[in-house]
Formats: C-alpha cells, structure tokens, sequence
C-alpha cells in the first residue's frame, strides 16, 4: 500500500505537470486559434487592399501618361496636318508655332522638320541644331517606318535626357518630311515621380531594355529591375501584381502595367514591410499579447497545479495514517481475540496442574510418605510449580480481560475524582521509588461516560507505568486533565528514563515489554488501547529518552452508545 | 467447627477429583459431579450446605444451575468458580445470591475459608429462622 518515498515524489512531479501542460493546452489552443483566425483574415482583407490601392495607383497614372503622350501627339498631328511643308521649312513659322505650343503647353522643347535623308531642314528652339545629320538616329530609322514614333528616352547629339515625338508627313511631290519635336522630360518625368505611397512606395518608367525612362527617387542599378518581374507578362491594360525579392533583398510589391503598347513598363513598387506595416504591427501585438497570456497561464497553473497536489498529498498521508491505524487497530483486536482463546484453553489444565501440586503437598505432610533428603527439595519443587501455576493464571486473566468484549455497565464519571483515588491508591507504590506524583486538574471538565472500572484500569496502568519509568533514582509524575473540543484529555507525564524511538511504535503491542523477564507481560499499554479505542477515544505518546514521556488519553465526551450496546 | 457438606460441581473430572482428594483430606465432607443436571439431580437426594458451581460448563452452566439451586432451596450457599475474571458473570452471579467467587486456580486455603464463612452465614440464617418459628409457635 505504501509508495516508495521516491517514487511517491516523481508521481506527484509528474502529475503537477500532467495538470499544467493541460491546463496549458486548455487556455492556449483557443487562444491561437482565435488568434490565428484574426491575423490570417486580417492580413487577407489588409493585402487586398493595399493591391487595390496600388492597382488604382497604376492605373490612374498609366492613363495619366498615356494621355499626356498622346496629347502631345495629337498636338503634333494637329500642326502638320494644318500646315504644309514649305510653311514649316520656314523657320520663322516654326518658331511662332513653337512660342504657340510652349505658351499652351509647356512641354515642348523645340520643333524640327527632317528630310528623307536625316538632314534637319528647318529647327525652332534653344540649341543651333539647324542642318544636323539624324540619319544614323535610331529614331529617325523608326519614324521613318511609321507614321509616327514616340523614342524611347535617350542622351540625344546635345548629351541631354529627352524622347522625341516623329510624325511622318508627305507633301505633295510624294517626298517624306519628319516632323520632330523634343519633349521636356522634367515635365513628363514628374507625372511619375510624384507618385508616393507610404514610406518606400514609388514609381519608375522602364523601357523593355531596363532603361529607366524616368528618374527613380532613389539610386538604383539599373538593369537589375527588370529581374524581378522579367517572368511576368506585362499587360497592355489593366495591372498586374507580384510580390517578389527586391533588388535590396527584401520582399516587395510590384504592379507593373504596360505603356505605348507595351514599350515601356510602369512599374509601382512598395517594401512588403512598409506595405503591410499596420498588419505586422498587429501581428506582433498579437504575438506579444499571447506570450505574455501563455507564460502568466503557465505561472498560474504551475502554481495551482502544485496546491491541488499538495492538498492530494495531504489527503493521501492523512488516509494512509488513517489506514495504518486501522490496520494497527484489526491487529491488536485480531491478536485479541487468539489471546483469549489461547487463555482459555490454557487456563483448565494449569488450574489442575496446580490442583495436582497441591493434592502432592498435602501428600508430603504426611510424615511416613517421604522421610528421605530429598524433602526439602520436592517441597520447594512444588511451591514452584504453584508459583508458576499462578503466574500462568495472571497472565490469562490479563489476556482475557484484553480481549474481553463486554463492556462494564457506563455510568456519568467525572474523571478527577478518579483521578484522586487513582493517584491515592499509587501513592503507597510511589513512595517505595521517592516518586512524587502531583496532579494539575481542570475542575470545569465536563463529566464522561464510560465504565469506571475500565477507566480506572487506564489510569493505574498509565501512572504505574510512569512510576517504574522514573525508577528508583526518584522523580515527578504529573497528572492533568483539560478539555480539548469534545474530548477529556488527560496527560500523564514523568521524568523518567523516556522510550527510544524505535520501541515508541511498538509500545501498544501485546506482548512488547521492556521489563525484566517476570516482570511485565507487556499487555497493560494494549489492554489500555484496546479499553480508549473501544470508548471512541485516543490515545498516545511524546517521548525523549533521558527526558520523559507523556501519554494523552483523550475520552470522548459522548461515548458511542450505539457500539456499546452492541458490544453488551 | 460441625462438619458440613459440599457439593463440586465441575465438568473437569481431573480438576474435580484432586479436589475432591484435598477436601477430604482436610476433612470436609464433599462429593462432587459433573454437570448442573446431575448436581440438581444430587441436591434433591442428600442435603448440602454449600455448592461450589464452575461458570463454564456444558449443559446447564452455572448461572442456570444457579438459578434453578436457588429456586429449589434458598438456604443453599453457592460459590462460583470461573475460569478467568469474567467480573459480568460473576456479578450475575452474586445478585442471583452467590455466596462468594473465586478464579481458577484457586488457592486451596483461600477455597476452604470461603466454605466455612458460607456455611457460617448458612447457620445464621437457619438459626434465625429456627428462633422465628418459635416466636411465631409460642405466639401461637
């Protein structure tokens, strides 16, 4: 029944974190999966609508630019269909046209016309490019194969960034004119430019090479932007999104759109970081939150684990002490009970081997039976046969009165007067061993009902017990009685020789003694246990050797009548 | 001191017949049986003045013989010997109107002095029962 104490441990440690992990999972698992729930359709709901915004972003300034360059075209279109060739071969006329658009619209540099050969017939503007040679030009050798061309931007003769818009015009004598214009790339560049969305979102122009047709806010390699989106397919209208490595290494969004038929590339890109900042910033609330709620769940159920188990220890000793006595209890009732039967069935044949002894001592007084030497000697022989034979009968009266079931008829007892006759009749034993006995009595104690014979039987045990404890070098014994709830307690300590810890379990034992051989039967603590645990009542020792010993007698105030009637 | 007449009643022959030696030995006039029927049976015979009655016996125990010795001749004195200190059926005992009790195994000296004071309280009271019925005749 009783757990190794080791093992009891590792049992009780293995429960407290049985019940804390439990208690763990309990608390946690909805928790994160709340949790969970909330970010995952949190950061959906958040994704969409940044894309959303992006792709609105793109969008509005894809058309933006689309029509700011086919304005500039339609503006174009307009002046060579208004005009004839020799109009704008005159350089005048081309300057009033240019102060015309310049005045309208801001954006145009200069105006040119070019021959068929690449050689610039007539020029309006701020550089001296009148006769310059544009027959190498690529652009002039793609104008030239359409009806009208927008370049891509480059450092053109003058070393200055700009694009160029060519309209391919035929007179009249079937010749082919280019009409040129240079368009203010400042102008063109800051409809991208402006574009800023949070903290890292901005918006670049690139052409199919990865040429920056605009300036980039910040100072990129370039080339390497068309990496992360060289798989995608550009679309010639709408947008498309991706979220890929940057060119920094971070995570970024693109939305790229196509321009001039998928010439050139909008691109409109934000930090994934920057972009969902508001949806990191609750994950990590989130993240924070559930730390701190899974280590005070841990804190909490450690701590309440270890209480629930420390009460179960305490419950489980308390029972297995209770056990024990029970058992201790069944024992001394069980050796009772082969006591008395052991008495009995001992008892006759003594009594008639000292009846036989007798019948032989009467024999030996007659004087002509025996006159040898001898006599003497079966004389003695004898004597001690009775001795012993008497012996023998105190012990199985003492047996016998142990296991005896009956009780004594119960009357009210009021346990000092008791107490004093008690004392009064151990006073003489004492005296032989200079042993004073003195009594500290509660007069308020309330009366107890029990046997008076049986009470008196504890007491003189328990007070000649402390007697011979103190021995002959002389000491104290001290008699108390109080009233402890709803029990009589009466204390008999004494100075005496104490009991070692190893005998203090044994001493309600039958048969324990620690007398000489002779001199104790070792029955009177268990007939006195036996008497106590019958009445309801407990009792019990403190002892140190060398100091005393103190035995509590605690008498029920209210005897269970029920088991006495029982038991008579 | 007159001699006077015992009955053992005991279902231990052994016990019985050493005692019964020892009594005679110490000129007692005893006779003994070995059961409550047969003591009844006895009484009803020859007169006796004390009856030591074992507690414990087969049959009839002492306390029914008791009972029953009282009923026949209240005169008659009893002594109850038991076998261990059973104090319950020794108290039935004297409030039925046992002389005395004693346990086994008794000391022989003990037993005998019990025997004269119960056949000295048995005297007394048939004297004071003799000196009544001649007050009661002369008063006739």
């Amino acid at each position: 029944m009783k757990m190794e104490p080791d093992k009891t441990q590792q049992y009780y440690r293995l429960l407290v974190r049985m019940i804390v992990i439990l208690m763990v999972c309990i608390s946690i698992i909805p928790l994160v999966s709340i949790g969970g729930v909330t970010i995952y359709h949190f950061s959906r709901s958040l994704k969409k609508s940044v894309v959303t915004h992006l792709e609105t972003i793109v969008n509005e300034h894809k058309i933006n630019i689309d029509t700011f360059l086919n304005e500039k075209l339609a503006n174009m279109q307009a002046l060579a269909d208004s005009c004839t060739i020799e109009q704008l071969l005159d350089n005048s006329f081309l300057r009033a046209r240019l102060d015309v658009f310049q005045e309208r619209y801001g954006e145009f540099v200069d105006l040119g016309v070019v021959d068929d050969t690449g050689h610039q017939r007539a020029y309006a503007g701020l550089f001296k490019l009148e006769d310059a040679m544009y027959s190498d030009a690529d652009w002039f050798k793609k104008a030239m194969m359409k009806e009208f061309f927008i370049s891509d931007v480059f450092l053109g003769l003058r070393g200055l960034p700009h694009f160029i818009i060519a309209i391919k015009v035929r007179d009249g004598d079937g010749r082919f004119w280019i009409l040129r214009s240079t368009i203010d790339i400042e102008k063109f560049t800051s409809l991208v430019e402006d574009v800023s969305i949070g903290k890292t979102g901005h918006a670049f122009i690139l052409n199919r090479n990865g040429h920056f047709q605009t300036k980039p806010r910040f100072k990129k390699q370039e080339l390497s932007f068309l990496s992360p989106i060289s798989g995608m397919v550009v679309p010639k209208t709408g947008v498309s999104i991706i979220e890929n490595k940057g060119e920094k290494g971070n995570k970024t969004i693109y939305a790229i759109s196509g321009l001039k038929d998928g010439e050139w590339i909008l691109v409109c890109q934000q930090d994934s970081a920057d972009a969902f900042s508001s949806l990191y910033q609750a994950r990590r609330l989130v993240v924070f939150i559930s730390f701190i709620t899974f280590v005070s769940v841990m804190v909490i159920s450690f701590f309440l684990a270890r209480r629930l188990v420390g009460r179960m220890e305490t419950a489980y000793l308390e029972r297995a002490k209770m056990h024990d006595q029970v058992i201790e209890a069944g024992k001394l009732a069980s050796i009772g009970e082969l006591a008395a039967g052991i008495a009995h069935e001992v008892n006759n044949p003594v009594a008639i081997m000292v009846e036989e002894a007798g019948w032989m001592e009467d024999l030996l007084e007659e004087d002509e039976v025996i006159k040898s030497d001898n006599r003497d000697e079966f004389q003695r022989a004898l004597t001690q046969i009775k001795a012993q034979g008497t012996r023998c009968k105190q012990i199985t009266h003492k047996l016998l009165s142990f296991a005896r079931k009956t009780d004594s008829k119960l009357s009210d007892l009021q346990l000092n007067d008791l107490i004093k006759e008690v004392v009064g009749l151990s006073q003489r034993t004492a005296r032989y061993s200079n042993t004073k006995i003195d009594t500290d009595l509660d007069i308020e104690i309330p009366p107890i009902t029990a046997s008076p014979s049986e009470v008196q039987q504890v007491l003189l045990n328990l007070i000649n017990n402390s007697i011979d404890a103190v021995g002959k070098d002389g000491g104290m014994v001290m008699v108390t009685t109080r009233t402890d709830g709803d029990y009589v307690v009466v204390d008999v300590s004494d100075t005496g020789c104490g009991i070692p810890e190893a005998q203090v379990q044994r001493i309600f034992d039958p048969f324990f003694t620690t007398k000489p051989v002779g001199q104790g039967t070792g029955l009177g603590l268990s007939i006195c246990y036996g008497i106590i645990d019958r009445m309801g009542g407990r009792i019990s020792v403190n002892s140190a050797v060398g100091k005393g010993t103190t035995f509590h007698v605690r008498f029920p105030v209210h005897t269970r009548e029920k088991e006495s009637v029982k038991m008579g | 001191m007159d001699a006077f007449n015992v009955l053992f009643v005991d279902d231990e022959v052994e016990f019985l017949d050493t005692l019964l030696k020892r009594m005679k030995k110490r000129n007692v006039n005893v006779s003994g049986v070995k059961s409550g029927e047969e003591a009844i049976k006895f009484v009803d015979q020859d007169p006796v003045d004390v009856v030591v009655l074992d507690v414990r016996m087969p049959g009839m125990d002492g306390i029914e013989t008791l009972r029953l010795l009282k009923k026949r001749d209240p005169l008659i004195e009893v002594i109850m010997l038991t076998g261990h200190a059973n104090v319950e059926v020794a108290v039935e005992g004297m409030e039925l109107g046992a002389f005395d009790y004693l346990m086994k195994p008794m000391d022989i000296d003990e037993l005998l002095y019990k025997l004269q004071d119960a056949y000295k309280k048995k005297s007394i009271q048939e004297e004071k029962i003799k000196n009544m019925e001649a007050m009661m005749a002369q008063g006739r």
